[in-house]
């Protein structure tokens, strides 16, 4: 099934019983349940741009690339800075499946800047809900929730969102450090404003540098890196982006590199900030696990990973994890599978209010969660 | 139908006398919030201390069927917080405790009667701050911004409070006690906090928040530019916005409103001028530096008559008190007045302006304009006579008539001051009737009674009784001004 507008949607949903919207399926855990699969790929479109209000709304299939572009065209950009935008991912992918990328650090996530929605419920409704200018408080805040929601709860047909104007240069800086969460939590309130704060831990640099061996356990000595880990805060190498207009770039470069004197500008910065978005740097075939941390927690969850690949990004609110096979290692963490064989959530799962998926879904068309 | 004497009386049971008010006297100062034209008498005011008397408080009108009202500080712009009929009023200022504060991990997790300010204060020291500024930031709690998602002059660049919002801990009118989100900026799942903020009391009672802090900028530069029409004034916005730069604040004040402040805090502006703008700039220095090179040659070609860049911190807060000050300036000159908060997109603020001015002078109704330029929201103020027969009505039908006009033109009923009891006849102009459906069943999912703040958001209950609009008490002290 592959709806061209949102009527035909709505009307493909009475149709299916039980049915899941799937995009492009670049996270494709996502969609593996026992449902009929209704592809958005041809609902797609911008139905509205206006560089002059910093909002456009497009149709929910539209690949995230070619919103990107129109934006690029009047030098603005979507802040939260979307994953896997090379790899294919839709609009409507990206919101339901609550995904940021390392920019989020800046303004915001996802969340920040979702304006209105239209969406299908489990009835088969076309419904809206927020708006399409940058500031409004009519009605419940139902475009947030769709965030993360996974096609559980309603089919998104159509959404607006709010933009910037991009800056018009960056910057960034590449930090070897023995101790990563200590390092981003004392640059994340500096004078500086990051663009972005990130970190790799376990081998995976996407700068496809070396990642500096812990102090005590030089590399190749035999210690399990889960031992260092567990014993020590963890290791890696921090990446700090700036932005802004390129004549004020230098100092703030200069200032960061004089703090962090084991710094060094990353020349291939470009490269480096794709590989993060598009996951290069994680094992192709294995499981990618999102997980939702605070920078304090930054520790004990390398500690409980193992020798897994970790980047973790917004200043270490987040973790991207990446191991080659599955192994159990997330209980009392916020984690979902975004590739892999895997269970969803393999952490703690997340918050569910019956009532609410009743008031949306009452005969569970979607799937629950 | 008024609940019987023993349900009352169970309330009662779960506090001290001294905090269950139901003598007329003391409720009297809870009979309306900052939209003074309507009152309602409670049967009863809580005052719970902790948390779990607000719990004990929800269950027990949830067992017994009695409507609640939360209350932070009463100043509502909507009628939001005003009491409904049969019902109490739970009013939520003493539970002010700063639970934490990480500076590290940038948040502040804070109890729902906390002051706003309150939160900036406490993380000034870190160099931090709490984004939201309503201009009532001073008086109005953490859980009043929540239920309103309230916002002030920074929203374009900062979003307002639900962008601030990590997580909640909540109880619901159904007696339940939930928490969303947590500590992390990031989540997984559906965004339940993202939903419960902005529901307007209509969901439960908000017990704790975890908020985000900024780092505050490090450099400000605010300038005031001086315009013969306010169609001048709207090109330097549109040049602005059209350069790529993002200022934290573009605000318009125009003839009336400027005249006011002028007069009111002796706000120093170029003659001549009808319309006033006002941006600021902020970040790290030389970014802040960069930037006003290009903001000084936009303002340079934008025929201003003249303009201003404050030279110091001082006369930063110059600028920012005649514009702070400027509705509640306004107000003086008339005894009572109704503000709007519609939205309409950024290129059309223009033509909105034209056609408030033409409806105000074919109504003969006098009607001054402040407005946050930079996101489009509109804060028209409506100037009347209650004293004179028919002529709240008649500001009504204006305010009407305008938000009309912003739903007509793309935009919003309401950028940031809540539907609450004056706008919920217009929600149908911005939601079909099944949109509004869906909206009541998910209500329905937190407050099955229908207990939490009833009558209010939704269209269709009757009107409460009005009086008259005007400043707020505390603003006629001068406690507070609004923007
Ligand atoms: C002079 C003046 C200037 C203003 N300026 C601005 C401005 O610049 N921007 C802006 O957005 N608003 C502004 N406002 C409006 C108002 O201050 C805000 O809406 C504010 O957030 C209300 O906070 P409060 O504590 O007074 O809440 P109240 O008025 O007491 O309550 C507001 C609503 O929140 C509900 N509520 C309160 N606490 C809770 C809780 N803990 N849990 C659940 N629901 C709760 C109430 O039931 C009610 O519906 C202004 C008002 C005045 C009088």
């Amino acid at each position: 099934m592959t709806p061209t507008t949102p009527e035909q949607l709505a009307e493909a949903i009475r149709a299916t019983p039980c049915v899941l919207a799937v995009g492009a399926g670049t996270k494709p855990r996502l969609s593996q349940c026992d449902a009929t699969l209704i592809s958005t790929r041809a609902l797609s479109g911008i139905v509205e741009y206006e560089p002059s209000e910093f909002t456009f709304t497009a149709l929910a299939g539209t690949p995230v690339r070619e919103i990107a572009a129109a934006l690029a065209k009047s030098g603005q950009y979507l802040p939260f800075d979307p994953l896997l935008v090379n790899a294919g991912a839709t609009l409507g992918g990206t919101v339901a499946s609550g995904l940021s990328g390392p920019g989020r650090f800046r303004y915001g996530g996802l969340r920040d800047f979702i304006l209105g929605v239209q969406f299908v419920d489990g009835e088969g409704r076309l419904l809206r809900m927020g708006g399409k200018v940058v500031k409004n408080a009519a009605g419940f805040d139902l475009p947030k929730f769709f965030v993360g929601s996974l096609g559980r709860y309603g089919v998104l047909a159509e959404i607006t969102f709010k933009v910037f104007p991009r800056a018009t240069a960056f910057r960034t800086v590449r930090i070897p450090t023995d101790n990563v969460a200590a390092t981003m939590m004392s640059m994340s309130s500096t004078r500086w404003e990051l663009d972005a704060l990130d970190a790799a831990c376990g081998g995976c640099d996407a700068s496809s540098q070396e990642v500096p061996a812990p102090p005590s356990a030089p590399k190749g000595s035999g210690e399990a890196p889960s031992a260092t880990r567990a014993s020590q805060p963890p290791w890696g190498a921090v990446f700090a982006r700036v932005g802004g207009p390129a004549v004020a770039l230098d100092a703030l470069t200069a200032e960061i590199l004089a703090r962090f004197p084991t710094g060094a500008v990353l020349a291939e910065d470009d490269a480096f900030w794709t590989s993060v978005r598009e996951f290069k740097w994680a094992h192709a075939d294995g499981v990618l696990v999102k997980v939702a941390l605070t920078p304090k927690r930054l520790p004990e969850l390398c500690a409980a990973l193992g020798d897994a690949r970790i980047h973790f990004s917004a200043g270490g609110n987040v973790a991207y994890v990446s191991q080659p096979a599955f192994e159990p290692r997330f209980a009392g963490f916020d984690a979902l599978t975004l590739r892999g064989d895997a269970p969803l959530f393999p952490g703690i799962a997340p918050v569910v209010v019956p009532g609410v998926k009743t008031a949306l879904d009452p005969q569970n068309r979607f799937p629950s969660l | 139908m008024l609940p019987s004497a023993p349900s009352l009386d169970r309330l009662k049971s779960l506090l001290p006398p001294e905090r269950f008010l139901t003598q007329s006297a003391e409720l009297a100062a809870y009979e309306s919030d900052g939209l003074t034209a309507f009152k309602a008498t409670p049967l009863a005011v809580a005052v719970p201390e902790t948390q779990d008397e607000v719990i004990a408080l929800v269950r027990a009108c949830h067992a017994e069927g009695i409507p609640f009202v939360a209350r932070g500080s009463g100043t509502s712009l909507s009628g939001g917080s005003m009491p409904v009929e049969g019902g109490i009023v739970i009013t939520l200022n003493r539970l002010n405790r700063i639970v934490r504060l990480d500076h590290e991990e940038r948040i502040a997790v804070v109890e729902a009667g906390v002051i706003n300010t309150a939160v900036t204060l406490a993380a000034a020291p870190y160099g931090l701050l709490f984004a939201p500024d309503p201009s009532s930031q001073s008086i109005c709690t953490i859980g009043g911004n929540i239920a309103f998602n309230s916002g002030g002059a920074h929203c374009l660049k900062y979003g307002m409070t639900s962008n601030h919002v990590l997580g909640l801990k909540a109880v619901l009118a159904n007696g339940e006690v939930v928490e969303f989100g947590g500590a992390s900026r990031e989540m997984i799942g559906p965004d339940w906090t993202g939903l419960f903020v902005g529901n307007e009391g209509l969901f439960g009672i908000a017990l704790e928040a975890t908020l985000q802090l900024l780092p505050k900028p490090e450099c400000y530069h605010t300038v005031l530019a001086g315009y013969h029409t306010i169609e001048q004034a709207g090109d330097a916005v549109s040049a602005i916005i059209a350069s790529g730069l993002l200022p934290g604040a573009i605000e318009i004040m125009e003839g009336l409103a400027i005249e006011a402040a002028k007069a009111a805090v002796h706000a120093d502006y170029p003659p001549g001028c009808d319309a006033v703008l006002i941006i600021e700039l902020e970040g790290p220095r030389e970014v802040v530096a960069a930037d006003r090179a290009r903001l000084d040659a936009i303002l340079a070609a934008s025929h201003p008559v003249e303009v201003r860049p404050a030279r110091d911190a001082n006369e930063r807060l110059a600028i920012w008190k005649g514009r702070k000050s400027a509705f509640s300036a306004v107000g003086r000159l008339s005894p009572d007045f109704i503000v709007q908060d519609g939205v309409v997109p950024r290129r059309r603020l223009g033509e909105a302006l034209r056609r408030i001015g033409e409806m105000s002078r074919e109504m003969n109704i006098r009607c001054a304009n402040v407005f946050h330029a930079g996101d489009g929201n509109l804060h028209p103020l409506i100037l009347y006579d209650g004293r004179e027969p028919g002529a709240l009505h008649r500001a009504e039908q204006l305010a009407g008539r305008i938000l009309k006009m912003c739903v007509e033109m793309g935009g919003s009923i309401t950028g940031e001051h809540g539907v609450g009891v004056e706008k919920r006849d217009y929600l149908a102009d911005m939601f079909s009737a099944e949109e509004i459906e869906c909206m009541k069943r998910i209500r329905a999912a937190f407050d099955p009674l229908g207990i939490a703040n009833p009558g209010k958001m939704f269209p269709g209950k009757e009107a409460p009784a009005l009086t008259h609009h005007g400043l707020h008490p505390l603003e006629k002290a001068g406690v507070i001004s609004r923007e």
